[in-house]
């Protein structure tokens, strides 16, 4: 079978997943009375009146049967309707691209470190096994796996934010955040990809952009502390592994160097497992920007589905999941078809 | 096929024979970060089975859930957090919860929520693992399919999805919060034990048992599942952290524990206003992190020995 073959067969996988997701959603939807299942689509409280809501709940097809209302249903999905917030008072699909960005550039920011670092570390670690380096390292994951999240991003917040005052919580400075917004307003600011960073390059302000690089520090560290101990604690084994095999010994009986045993040969083939469990650290990074967004008060797509999660607002949350989903799927599909890639016993088997 | 007989070769490893126990056991004392977990778990069990007698309530009012925190009535209902004191050894948070009964209670709270989830994740765990591997065919397929599903999803988003729906309904979070962790939890023990199974079930005892007329359910009861279950419960009791962990971000982000209960995502989520005066109140949230900490450095600790010391390729160097 080639990679292109399996490529093939692995998107067409995606499919019935897809649809799997969207038929649990349905069916836990399915628990909520229709009454206040229709709150879900309805934006005027008005329409809430005993009187009225039961034409709603008939003109949204709520008392037929099911696969009738999920005909309806999965066809407002397609279409783009996935619902109202009735807590946020904004339709949830454009309200979520909106805040898209925002978690995109925390994610921009923090993978390349947590993949860089914890490669390098879990490398240096296994050459160095057993010595201080390792020793501090091994410290290092342990205590980063075991630190949650909130408890390391609320003291964080609590000494840089509250107490030293370096930096505010959130994306930008109020000061030139309501500049943004008024020069947006004004139609001199431009927003390109609304990653605040590079917009903020775009349109030539150098202290917004400072400004915005500095907001990400903290949510940053916190995210990749927690990730790259997991990413390290996988690299060190697998290296550990590589080293130990007949391949190394006859390299170095073959008379190469150390560096170009262990760079060359031994680390190249440690990375082949650390490559399948990123789809994991995809997902963990998923579940940590939840905790982040909501302890550094950053408006992402996190801490949006959080606080409407607190006041039960269901569409928020699904149409949340439903997106986390599919991002989630898609890595796990890249991860595969980059594993394929590298190696090559994964498509032939 | 070879993940499969990985996990076979690794089941074998932990056949529990008392000779390969008494290794572990020596091994394990020997390392000094397997010791320090030792000692952590020792230490939090000891808080959670003597909580009544370390943290007794004092405040003279008769509660009925004793997780949730009796306020002393000499202080009043303030929201200015008082600092530790003899009278209240971690200090006290909004409303003049104490911290010190708090945190104490909460390691109990920790052990009878990761307990609860564990059993009943580890039983749908094992029933579906076992059908699914044992039939094969249509129930397997329906099975796995079902958990591709649930494992579509990052774990604590699919919580939050259940956790909003069973809200918007009227269930108290709690409950909610302690479904919702076993719903996106069973996933990954069937799928470990349908491996098991796998390799268990073309074995020749299990071919005899069937050639001597025993019932399916005869053969999984007494002949699969005894043979297939060790690898499974390390890695569930392994678990226990994570799902604690879980349980507080859940109740961190109001999605848990009513306020004023002995949990310590909820002590630290309602410390979260008083992060905001920067360390002033630094008890508030400090102290029930530390607590989270020594639970799941413990339980880390214990895992990465155990893994090193099951394992022969590190252990013979």
């Amino acid at each position: 079978m080639g990679l292109r073959e399996y490529i093939i067969r692995r998107l067409i996988l995606i499919i019935p997943i897809m649809l799997g997701v969207v038929l649990l959603i349905f069916a836990v939807m399915q628990l909520i009375d229709p009454v206040l299942r229709i709150t879900l689509f309805l934006r005027n409280p008005r329409q809430f009146q005993p009187d009225v809501i039961n034409l709603y709940i008939h003109e949204y097809g709520l008392d037929q049967a099911v696969w009738v209302q999920f005909y309806h249903w999965f066809g407002g999905l397609l279409a783009g309707n996935f619902g109202y917030s009735g807590y946020y008072k904004e339709m949830v699909l454009p309200a979520l691209l909106v805040r898209v960005p925002a978690t995109f550039e925390i994610v921009l920011f923090a993978a390349p470190v947590i993949v860089l670092v914890g490669i390098w570390l879990g490398v240096e670690s296994a050459v160095r096994k057993d010595k201080p380096f390792d020793q501090m390292t091994r410290i290092f994951s342990i205590l980063g796996t075991s630190l949650p999240s909130f408890f390391f991003g609320i003291v964080l917040s609590a000494i840089f934010i509250a107490q030293l005052r370096w930096v505010t919580a959130g994306r930008i400075t109020p000061t030139l955040g309501t500049q943004v917004s008024l020069l947006k307003s004004s139609g001199v600011w431009h927003t390109y990809t609304g990653l605040m960073t590079l917009d903020s390059l775009f349109n030539a302000r150098l202290d917004i952009f400072l400004d915005a690089l500095i907001h990400l520090v903290l949510p940053v560290l916190v995210l990749t502390f927690i990730q790259t101990a997991v990413l390290v604690r996988v690299t060190r084994s697998s290296m550990l592994e590589a080293l130990g095999k007949t391949y190394i010994t006859a390299a170095r009986a073959k008379g190469l160097t150390k560096n170009e045993v262990i760079y060359k040969h031994a680390r190249r083939n440690a990375l082949i497992p650390v490559v399948t469990i990123s789809g994991l650290l995809v997902g963990g990074m998923m579940t940590g920007l939840v905790i982040t967004e909501t302890v550094f008060l950053f408006p992402g797509i996190g801490s949006w589905a959080a606080e409407a999660a607190t006041v039960f607002d269901v569409s928020v949350v699904i149409v949340y999941a439903m997106f986390s989903a599919v991002v989630f799927v898609l890595a796990n599909l890249i991860v595969d078809v980059l594993y394929a890639y590298i190696d090559p016993r994964i498509r032939l088997g | 096929m070879t993940s499969n007989k990985r996990i076979g070769d690794f089941a074998k490893r932990l056949q529990p024979t008392i000779k390969e126990f008494r290794f572990m056991l020596t091994r394990l004392l020997k390392n000094p970060l397997s010791v320090a977990g030792l000692v952590l778990i020792s230490y939090n069990v000891f808080l959670a089975v003597f909580a009544p007698f370390i943290a007794p309530n004092t405040s003279g009012i008769l509660q009925y859930d004793p997780y949730l925190i009796p306020k002393d009535p000499a202080l009043g209902m303030w929201m200015q957090p008082n600092p530790p004191s003899p009278g209240h050894l971690l200090g006290t948070t909004s409303m003049q919860v104490d911290l010190f009964y708090g945190c104490v209670w909460g390691t109990r709270f920790a052990f009878q929520l990761g307990l609860e989830v564990i059993v009943i994740t580890l039983a749908i765990g094992l029933i579906t693992g076992l059908l699914a591997g044992y039939y094969g065919g249509f129930i397997d397929e329906l099975i796995m399919r079902f958990t591709d599903i649930i494992l579509a999803f990052p774990g604590l988003i699919l919580a939050m999805v259940f956790v909003a729906v069973l809200g918007k309904i009227g269930w108290e979070t709690l409950q909610a919060a302690i479904l919702s962790i076993i719903l996106i939890g069973w996933p990954g023990y069937t799928r470990l034990i349908r491996g098991e199974v796998l390799r268990v079930r073309g074995e020749d005892y299990v071919e005899a048992a069937r050639a001597s007329g025993a019932s399916d359910l005869r053969i999984m009861a007494r002949h699969i599942l005894p043979n297939s279950i060790y690898s499974v419960i390390i890695v569930a009791s392994l678990d226990f952290g994570s799902i604690v962990l879980t349980a507080a971000a859940l109740s961190f982000l109001g999605l848990g524990s009513p306020p004023g209960y002995s949990d310590w995502g909820r002590l630290i989520f309602d410390g979260v206003p008083y992060a905001g005066n920067g360390l002033t109140y630094w008890w508030t949230f400090v102290y029930p992190g530390i607590f989270i900490v020594l639970f799941t450095l413990g339980w880390n600790l214990m895992g990465d020995a155990l893994r090193d010391v099951l394992d022969p390729l590190s252990r013979r160097k």
